[in-house]
C-alpha cells in the first residue's frame, strides 16, 4: 500500500478509491430514493439543515474519489468521461440525478397512482391526483368541438379516406411515380376540398369560396399547356377572371342546392371545432402558403424593379405584424373591404389570413434556398436554352427546395402551433374548446389535466412532424 | 440605359392588378362606411377613453385620451417584450452551452428541455401557467414570504418597491462610469496594438461600475429604502398587500412562456453559432499560446456571434411580436387594450387595426434595423 491522498486519487491505490468513492456514491443515490420514494431519512438524525445536503455532499465525495484517470476499468472511464470530468460537472450531474428521482413519485401519483379513470362524473375524482375522467366525458368536444354527435362519422371517414389517399405515393410503383407531383399538388387538394365541402360542411358554407377553388384548379391544369412566354400573364389575369366569370356569370343561386349530398344535413362552420379543426386548416393553410410563399420568391429574386418591390413590400409587411392582428384584420377590418353582399365564411377568412400570414414565411426560407444555389447553375439553365419558367421548374427549383426542406418543415410546424390563435375570431380547436370546457360549471378545478392533454397531443404532432422532415432532408440529401 | 420595353409589360400589368385589388377594396370600404354612417378620421384619438386599464407604467384612468390608452398599450406590449427578452436570452444562452456540454446528463436534460417547450404551442403554454400553474399558489393571507420580503400568491407577485432620494445623481454616476469604461476601453486597445500592453479592463469595468454609485450612495446624498408589502384586510375573506410592487399574474405567465419558449429556439441558435466555428480555430489558437479563457474570449466568441446574431435577432423579433397573445389571458397590452376594448368602444375598424399593425411593423423594423446594424459591425471586413 502506497500513501493515500485524498484530494488526489492516483491509480496506485484504485481499489480502495473505488470501493470507497462508489459506496459513497450509491449511499447517497439511495438515501435519495429512500427519501422521495418511502419518505426514509438515513441521515435524519443531523441538525435539517446538514441533512438536506448530506446527499450532496457525500454524493461529490464520493465522485470525487472515482475520478482516476486511466484507470484501466472501462465502465470507470466511460462514467468518469462523460458525468464526472470535474468538480463543477460533478456538482452538476448529481442535482440532475437527484431532481429526477424526486420528481419521479409525484409525477407519477399524479399521472397514475392517485389518478382516476373511471366512472363519468365529476364525482368519481375525490384523489389528488389527475382527473382523467373529464378528458374521457370531455373527449367528443375536444376532438369534434360542436359538431353534432350523430354526425361524426362524417369527420372520420374524410380523415381516414385522406388520409389513405395521402399515402398513395407510398405505394405507386414507378410507372406512376412521375405523376406523383402533379397528383399532390392538383388531384388530392381538390378530392379534399371534395371532401370537406360536400361531406363534412354538407351545405353551402364554402360556396364562394369553392368558386375560387374551382378557378385556381382549372387555371392550373390549363396553365401547364400554355406557352412560357405568356404564363407569367396568364397567372396574373385568368384565375381572376375565371372566379369571376364563375361567380358572377355562369352559376347561379339554384346550383347552390345542387351542391348539396343528398341525405346529408349541412354543419355550419361556426359549430366545427376541436383536433379536426386543427387538422383542416393546418392542411388547407399548408396547400395554400406554399404556391403563394414560392410566388413571392421568385417575385423578391425577379430582375423587374417593380414586381421586386412589390414582393418585399408583401413579405416584410406579413413578417412584420403578429398573426393575432392579422386575424383580427380578418374578423373586423375584412369584411369592409368587401361588397355589401359578398359574403364570406369566418372559418375561410382564417384560412385565408393564415395562408398569407405564413406564406411570407415561407417565401423568407425558399428565397434562402434560390440564394444559396451557385451562379453556375443559373448559368448553364441559360445556356442550354431554358427560358424564366422551364430553368425555374425544372432546374432551379428542384435543387432550391431540396436545401430548404429543414426551414419549410419550421415554417409548417409554426403553422401547427399557431392554429390556436383563432379563438381570435371566435372558432374553437382543441385549446379554445379547452378553455370552454374548464369554465362549465359542472366541471370546474380540471384546467390542468385539459392542458396537459393537449399538450401531449400537440407535442407528438409537432415532434412526429420535425422527425418526418429530418428524414426526408436525409433521404434528398445529395453531396456536392 | 438599360431600359427595356419587353420588361415593361409583366411590371406593368403586375402594377395594375396590385392596384385594382386596392382600389377594388377601397371603393367597397368607402361604399360600406356611407352605408354604416361611420366616417373615416383619427380624430377619436383625442377623445375621452372612459374605460380603466388594470396594469399600467404611466398614469392612467378613464377620463384620459384613447391616445394615452394606446400609449398604456404599448408601454406594457414593450415592458413584456424586454423582459422575455432579456429571460429568453439567459436561459438560452445557458442552454445552448449545455447541449455542447461534455457531460452526458446536463447534455440530455438541455435536449429535453429544448425539444420538450419548442413543440407545445405558445398560446398552450400561456393558458397553461395563467389557468392552470399560478392559479395552483396560495391566497395573500396564506402566502409565505420568500426571503421575507417577496409574497408570490395567487393575485400575483408583490415585490418590495424602491424609493429614491436624489434618483437622478446615481443615474448620472452610472452613466459616467459606462462612458469612463468605453474610453479605458478604447485607451486599452490603443495601448495594446502600439505598445502590446494588456490592461486588465474587465476588472477596472467591474470597480467602476460598482464604486461610482457607490460614492453616489456616500457623498452624493442618494439614499436607497426599500417599502416592503404589507398584508391588508378588505374585508372578512379579502386580503391584498399593500405598498411595494405588484407584478399581476398576467405578466409574469406572459413572461415566464414567452420566455421558456423563445428560449429553446435561442438555444439551438447559440448551439449552431458555437459548433459552426471550426475545431480548427480553437487549436490555432491554443498552439499559439491563448489561455482557455482568451480563447473563448478572442477566437471562438467573435466567430460564433457572427453567426448566433442573424436568427437570434428573428427570435426577439418573434418574441415581441408573440407578445400580442397577451390577449388571451386579458393583460392590457396593446392588441387587447387597443384593438381590443378601444375598438369596440369606436368602432373604428380600419383606423384602429391599421394603427396597430402599424405600431408592430415599426418595433420590428426597428429592432430589425439596430440588430443589422450591430451584425454588419461584427461582421468580417474583408478587404
Amino acid at each position: 500500500m502506497n500513501n493515500i491522498n485524498f484530494l488526489k486519487p492516483d491509480k496506485s491505490n484504485l481499489n480502495t478509491f473505488l470501493y470507497t468513492g462508489s459506496f459513497l456514491f450509491f449511499f447517497s443515490v439511495l438515501d435519495v430514493f429512500l427519501n422521495s420514494f418511502f419518505k426514509f431519512n438515513f441521515v435524519g438524525f443531523l441538525p435539517n439543515f446538514l441533512s438536506f445536503f448530506m446527499p450532496l455532499i457525500l454524493g461529490f465525495i464520493g465522485l470525487h474519489f472515482i475520478r482516476i484517470e486511466y484507470s484501466g476499468i472501462k465502465q470507470l472511464d466511460l462514467i468518469n468521461k462523460h458525468i464526472n470530468t470535474n468538480n463543477f460537472n460533478a456538482i452538476l450531474s448529481l442535482l440532475i440525478i437527484f431532481i429526477i428521482i424526486k420528481s419521479i413519485p409525484p409525477i407519477l401519483s399524479w399521472f397514475f397512482i392517485d389518478a382516476s379513470f373511471a366512472g363519468d362524473s365529476k364525482d368519481v375524482c375525490t384523489g389528488s391526483g389527475a382527473c382523467w375522467t373529464y378528458i374521457k366525458v370531455w373527449m367528443r368536444r375536444f376532438m369534434y368541438g360542436m359538431y353534432p354527435n350523430a354526425e361524426q362519422w362524417r369527420i372520420n371517414l374524410s380523415f381516414i379516406a385522406l388520409a389513405l389517399l395521402g399515402s398513395v405515393g407510398y405505394f405507386a410503383t414507378d410507372r406512376f411515380k412521375k405523376y406523383l407531383t402533379l397528383y399532390y399538388v392538383v388531384i388530392y387538394p381538390l378530392i379534399a376540398f371534395l371532401f370537406i365541402f360536400f361531406f363534412i360542411s354538407g351545405g353551402p358554407v364554402f360556396f364562394d369560396f369553392s368558386y375560387g377553388i374551382i378557378a385556381a384548379i382549372l387555371s392550373i391544369i390549363v396553365g401547364f399547356f400554355i406557352p412560357s412566354k405568356f404564363k407569367f400573364y396568364y397567372f396574373l389575369i385568368v384565375p381572376f377572371a375565371l372566379y369571376i366569370l364563375l361567380k358572377y356569370f355562369l352559376f347561379f343561386e339554384e346550383y347552390i342546392e345542387l351542391g348539396k349530398l343528398e341525405g346529408l344535413n349541412w354543419v355550419e362552420t361556426g359549430a366545427w371545432g376541436g383536433l379536426s379543426l386543427t387538422f383542416i386548416i393546418s392542411f388547407f393553410c399548408l396547400i395554400f402558403c406554399f404556391p403563394i410563399g414560392m410566388a413571392f420568391a421568385l417575385g423578391r429574386r425577379s430582375s423587374f424593379p417593380l414586381i421586386r418591390y412589390i414582393s418585399i413590400g408583401f413579405i416584410e409587411f406579413w413578417r412584420g405584424v403578429p398573426l393575432i392582428t392579422v386575424l383580427f384584420m380578418s374578423a373586423v377590418m375584412f369584411p369592409m373591404f368587401l361588397p355589401a353582399d359578398f359574403f364570406i365564411d369566418k372559418l375561410v377568412r382564417c384560412i385565408i389570413a393564415i395562408s398569407l400570414f405564413e406564406a411570407a414565411y415561407v417565401a423568407e426560407v425558399i428565397r434562402g434556398g434560390l440564394q444559396a444555389l451557385p451562379r453556375g447553375q443559373y448559368e448553364a439553365a441559360k445556356s442550354l436554352g431554358m427560358g424564366y419558367w422551364k430553368m425555374h421548374i425544372f432546374v432551379i427549383l428542384p435543387q432550391a427546395l431540396k436545401l430548404v426542406i429543414p426551414g419549410i418543415a419550421n415554417t409548417f410546424l409554426a403553422l401547427v402551433k399557431d392554429t390556436p390563435l383563432i379563438f381570435v375570431v371566435g372558432l374553437l380547436e382543441i385549446v379554445g374548446m379547452l378553455n370552454l370546457a374548464k369554465t362549465n360549471p359542472e366541471w370546474l378545478g380540471f384546467a390542468m389535466e385539459g392542458y396537459v392533454f393537449a399538450a401531449i397531443i400537440f407535442w407528438i404532432i409537432c415532434y412526429a412532424m420535425s422527425k418526418y422532415s429530418y428524414n426526408l432532408e436525409q433521404k434528398y440529401k445529395t453531396d456536392r | 440605359m438599360n431600359f427595356k420595353l419587353k420588361d415593361l409589360g409583366p411590371q406593368l400589368v403586375t402594377v395594375i392588378a396590385v392596384v385594382l385589388i386596392f382600389g377594388f377594396f377601397t371603393y367597397n370600404a368607402q361604399i360600406n362606411m356611407e352605408n354604416r354612417g361611420i366616417d373615416f378620421g383619427y380624430g377619436f384619438l383625442s377623445q375621452e377613453s372612459s374605460f380603466d386599464v388594470q396594469f399600467s407604467l404611466i398614469e392612467y384612468d378613464g377620463s384620459h385620451s384613447y391616445f394615452r390608452a394606446y400609449l398604456v398599450g404599448l408601454l406594457n406590449t414593450i415592458l413584456v417584450s424586454v423582459i422575455g427578452i432579456i429571460i429568453a436570452t439567459i436561459i438560452g444562452v445557458i442552454v445552448g452551452v449545455a447541449r455542447l456540454s461534455p457531460n452526458y446528463l446536463i447534455n440530455r436534460f438541455a435536449a429535453y428541455y429544448v425539444e420538450f417547450f419548442r413543440n407545445i404551442p405558445l398560446l398552450l403554454q400561456i393558458f397553461f401557467w395563467y389557468f392552470a400553474a399560478l392559479r395552483a399558489l396560495p391566497l395573500p393571507q396564506d402566502a409565505e414570504a420568500i426571503f421575507g420580503v417577496f409574497f408570490l400568491t395567487i393575485k400575483g407577485l408583490f415585490v418590495p418597491a424602491f424609493i429614491w432620494e436624489n434618483f437622478n445623481i446615481f443615474l448620472y454616476s452610472i452613466i459616467a462610469a459606462i462612458i469612463a469604461i468605453v474610453v479605458i476601453k478604447i485607451q486599452a486597445k490603443k495601448l495594446q496594438e502600439t505598445q502590446g500592453k494588456q490592461t486588465p479592463v474587465f476588472l477596472i469595468s467591474i470597480g467602476l461600475i460598482f464604486i461610482l454609485p457607490l460614492l453616489s450612495f456616500l457623498i452624493g446624498g442618494v439614499n436607497l429604502s426599500f417599502e416592503i408589502p404589507q398584508l391588508k384586510q378588505l374585508a372578512a375573506t379579502s386580503f391584498v398587500y399593500d405598498g411595494g410592487l405588484s407584478l399581476p399574474p398576467e405578466l409574469i405567465a406572459l413572461t415566464l412562456s414567452l420566455s421558456l419558449y423563445t428560449a429553446t429556439f435561442i438555444a439551438e441558435c447559440v448551439r449552431a453559432g458555437i459548433q459552426g466555428v471550426s475545431k480548427g480555430q480553437k487549436e490555432a489558437a491554443a498552439s499559439i499560446g491563448l489561455t482557455p479563457n482568451q480563447v473563448l474570449k478572442l477566437v471562438i466568441m467573435p466567430q460564433a456571434l457572427r453567426i448566433i446574431i442573424p436568427p437570434t435577432t428573428n427570435q426577439y423579433l418573434n418574441l415581441t411580436k408573440n407578445s400580442s397573445l397577451a390577449a388571451a389571458i386579458a393583460y392590457p397590452d396593446l392588441v387587447l387594450v387597443f384593438a381590443g376594448t378601444a375598438l369596440m368602444q369606436t368602432g373604428k375598424a380600419i383606423e384602429i387595426v391599421s394603427i396597430t399593425m402599424f405600431t408592430y411593423l415599426s418595433l420590428s423594423i426597428s429592432i430589425s434595423i439596430l440588430m443589422n446594424w450591430y451584425n454588419k459591425k461584427i461582421a468580417i471586413q474583408e478587404k
